[in-house]
């Protein structure tokens, strides 16, 4: 016990601080998946071949691919990248990328491809005729879709949304090969310095499971906030 | 592009994809004997042992993969006792830790999918065969077995790509499987995309047969409803 005590002797502060970044990695990386889900829920939707062939090209890769790749290639090919854009404008200094960017990039693009999963699931199981009600009465495109499909969407996406959280909190643990201190990273330097893996090990996994535990809790609320009426 | 590294790297590459099946295919074996075990455990009505397999799936489930992993590895060979035992034969391989780790992390997810199956199965089959006076073991064996088989194929079909993508984590264990390998090919040529594009196409490949496969398992035993 004495070993997570908090101030210099113990690991305590910085495992502590280490779950914050967990948490911070993990809450990012899944807006990013957000923001890449309303971009590419369209184009798998979308009526054109050609942009659905985007979308699904998209989602099929990411979710073939090991995750732990996917972070290679950003953590090996991110900077440069970088450079390779800022050449083109005439920047040919040295640009390194902060490991935290990087990691939230990686599991971002990750939790992405779920999340666009379960959008399209989700409004894909939206009665059409809901979709025809709205026309008939001349509601516009944008009011449709904010006050008519979104509210219904949410209530069955919350549920699998819950899932590709969990799935995005767990897939955080990758990012410690790239040596950002979040708990994996954290634990693996305290198992190092005090020869006691067994233990810090264990703690680490403890913590996943209070993070999923009390995350499971918090979404279980706003599932019954947005299935009233049913 | 560098196309020749492409080239020169896919049959190293190729080689690591062996190691990758060998994983897959001895976690996958043995998570389903543990998976099934368990599942019959949840089912129990016994409190301890439903409480019992509940925690080993709850607490498999909810912790990263690569915890397990390091704990088996990093942390089971701390403990002296074990050290001058037999097992330690097994544990000081990364392979077979990694083995132990995948089955584990496999047999809990495959419980759940298998318990589901079991109890979506309509009490009327049972109550027919029971009627019928066939015994409890027949009835779980040539009844209850076959068709949760049928109805946990698509979701373990998932559960059998999650696997294929969790072996990548046995490269954090020195283990040159083909993300391991991809990473060394990286680390000393510093060419992240191409080597990106040929393993993550042999993965791509190998999830294309694994969904083909499962899909027509899926169409093979389904029976007319």
């Amino acid at each position: 016990m004495e070993l997570l005590v908090f101030g210099k002797t113990g690991w305590g502060d910085e495992l502590f601080y280490a779950t914050l970044m967990t948490i911070a990695v993990s809450v990012t990386a899944m807006l990013i998946g957000f923001i890449f889900a309303v971009i590419f829920t369209p184009l798998k939707l979308s009526k054109y071949k050609s942009l659905n062939l985007i979308g699904n090209f998209y989602t099929t890769v990411i979710r073939g691919v090991p995750e732990l790749l996917v972070i290679y290639l950003f953590f090996f090919g991110g900077s440069g990248a970088i450079m390779y854009v800022a050449s083109i404008f005439g920047y040919y200094e040295y640009i390194e990328i902060n490991a935290f960017v990087t990691g939230s990039m990686a599991i971002g693009i990750i939790s992405g491809a779920y999340s666009t999963e379960v959008f399209r699931g989700s409004i894909q199981s939206i009665d059409k005729g809901q979709f025809e009600a709205a026309k008939v009465l001349g509601i516009s495109k944008f009011a449709q879709f904010y006050k008519i499909i979104l509210p219904q969407m949410l209530r069955l996406a919350i549920p699998n949304l819950s899932n590709v959280w969990q799935i995005t909190l767990k897939d955080t643990s990758l990012i410690s090969v790239t040596g950002l201190v979040e708990i994996m990273r954290q634990s693996y330097i305290a198992a190092g310095s005090t020869r006691d893996p067994l233990f810090f090990y264990s703690f680490a996994a403890v913590l996943y499971l209070l993070l999923t535990y009390v995350s499971m809790k918090l979404i279980n609320k706003l599932e019954v906030k947005y299935s009233r009426g049913y | 592009m560098d196309f020749d590294l492409m080239i020169t790297s896919f049959p190293k590459l190729l080689g690591a994809t062996v190691v990758t099946l060998k994983l897959l295919s001895a976690s996958l074996f043995f998570g389903l004997f543990l998976g099934l075990l368990f599942a019959i455990l949840r089912l129990n009505k016994n409190i301890f042992i439903n409480k019992f397999a509940y925690g080993y799936s709850y607490v498999f489930r909810g912790t990263p993969l690569l915890v397990q992993i390091f704990i088996i590895y990093f942390g089971l060979g701390q403990i002296e006792y074990l050290r001058s035992t037999f097992l330690w034969i097994i544990l000081k391989e990364p392979y077979w830790c990694a083995i132990i780790a995948f089955t584990l992390n496999t047999g809990a997810y495959t419980s759940e999918i298998l318990r589901s199956a079991f109890q979506t199965i309509k009490p009327g089959i049972i109550e027919a065969g029971k009627s019928l006076g066939i015994s409890n073991k027949i009835i779980f064996y040539k009844i209850q077995i076959p068709i949760a088989i049928r109805q946990s194929l698509p979701a373990y079909g998932n559960e059998i790509i999650l696997m294929m993508k969790g072996t990548s984590l046995a490269s954090t264990v020195t283990l040159m499987d083909l993300t391991g390998v991809a990473k060394y090919i990286i680390s000393t040529t510093f060419k992240p995309i191409e080597v990106f594009i040929v393993a993550g196409g042999i993965y791509l490949f190998m999830t294309f047969i694994i969904h083909n496969v499962v899909k027509y398992l899926e169409k093979k035993y389904s029976f007319q409803q």
